[in-house]
């Protein structure tokens, strides 16, 4: 059976393009993990935002193979070195993606508006000073402006605008990030979410976190607490808990990064 | 670039109104073979704005696509053959997207189209 993610000796490289490292692997095992509820999805449109060395967008064409009957993947990096070694990755691996060189996903947000069912995003998440945010080169990789989420917070009103009702966001955060926060912030715009991955390195803790449209979320979102005691709310309550769950997470965290 | 992705792309440039579709200009056009596939077809027909797909797909020099063209069509196979050969077979390599309201021309190398902004454009 061929092999279900890239493999790094098949991915390319170039001095100004990200390698795939341990932030690249948590998001590709959160996809393998997720690999039977993705082809029971049934994706037509499949987005990577942020592509750098075409790892993630080559193993998620490759986890979904032949079944995911005829998606169409593209790719998109602010770096134009980097969607050119992304092009080498996929044809290194046998498979295919439309890639474009734009911020997020300018020029396509318009026409793409609610066609995306999968969008697959490792952002640069670094908390650095705000000028290094977007200076080209390697430093756009990682450089996350104030706690990281200077592009994060670019990022999150896009991937709404392109998400079909049925979309699926996963996401690369930091404990730095507060993924609490985010999760909040997405459950305002009417999503659910949750951690399917987590993951602490010598250097960070990783959260993958999964978004979808949570239309029973939506109503809520504004008055959680009028809600009466049905399903629904303990949506709510177990999304809250989640969230809490994570903000406990960054107290005992936050420290040390 | 394929026609599909054309067809998705419009010119980001700040105070722009029309900005769709972008006019091709082409230096190399190369083809590719790939899998047939009718659902994926149907599914993505209604999201297609045909026009631009029937001049995109003229400026690369394919012409075999139906001026006008309805959901009833997508039973025929020979209609659904050509709408797959110009959405997804058909590449752009070298070449450039020009704005319709500026003119000004977003280049395609190596099959990637930049739509990069200059400073005073965003
Ligand atoms: C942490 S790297 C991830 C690269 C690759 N996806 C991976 O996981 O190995 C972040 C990538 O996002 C790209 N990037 C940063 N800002 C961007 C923006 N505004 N629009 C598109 N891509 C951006 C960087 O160039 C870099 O390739």
């Amino acid at each position: 059976m061929p092999s279900r993610t890239a493999q790094i000796r098949f991915v390319s490289s170039h001095p100004e393009v990200y390698e795939p490292c341990d932030d690249s692997f948590a998001l590709v095992d959160a996809l393998l993990a997720d690999r039977t509820n993705l082809l029971e999805h049934r994706p037509t449109l499949c987005m990577e935002i942020g592509c750098g060395s075409g790892y993630i967008i080559t193993s998620l064409a490759l986890i979904l193979g032949q079944e995911a009957n005829g998606a169409y993947y593209m790719a998109t990096d602010i770096n134009p070195h980097a969607v050119k070694v992304t092009r080498e990755t996929l044809d290194a691996h046998g498979v295919d993606a439309e890639l474009i060189t734009t911020d997020i996903a300018s020029g396509l947000a318009r026409r793409l508006a609610g066609l995306v069912d999968v969008i697959v995003v490792n952002p640069p998440y670094v908390p650095t000073p705000e000028e290094e945010v977007g200076r080209g080169g390697i430093a756009s990789a990682w450089a996350g402006g104030e706690n990281g989420r200077s592009v994060i917070d670019k990022i999150l009103p896009i991937a709404d605008i392109l998400l079909s009702d049925k979309g699926w966001l996963y996401m690369v955060t930091l404990t730095a990030n507060s993924p609490s926060d985010i999760c909040r912030q997405m459950r305002q715009k009417g999503y659910a979410s949750r951690i399917v991955l987590q993951r602490s390195t010598e250097e960070e803790s990783l959260h993958i976190v999964k978004f979808w449209r949570d239309f029973d979320t939506q109503g809520a979102a504004s008055d959680i607490y009028s809600v009466k005691k049905t399903g629904h709310a303990n949506l709510v309550e177990s999304l809250l808990s989640q969230c809490s769950q994570l903000s406990f997470w960054r107290h005992n965290n936050g420290n040390s990064s | 670039m394929r026609l599909l992705t054309h067809n998705m792309l419009s010119s980001n440039i700040k105070g722009v109104a029309n900005g769709f579709p972008l006019r091709i200009e082409v230096e190399k056009v190369v083809e590719k073979q790939v899998d047939f596939n009718a659902d994926f077809l149907k599914n993505m027909f209604a999201k297609i704005e045909w026009k631009a797909l029937v001049d995109a797909s003229r400026s690369m020099g394919y012409s075999e696509l139906p001026g006008d063209a309805n959901p009833s069509m997508l039973d025929s196979d020979d209609f659904l053959q050509k709408f797959h050969h110009a959405l997804l077979e058909l590449h752009l390599e070298e070449g450039a997207l020009v704005c319709p309201e500026t003119g000004r021309k977003f280049p395609v190398n190596k099959g990637i189209p930049n739509m990069l902004l200059h400073e005073d454009e965003v």
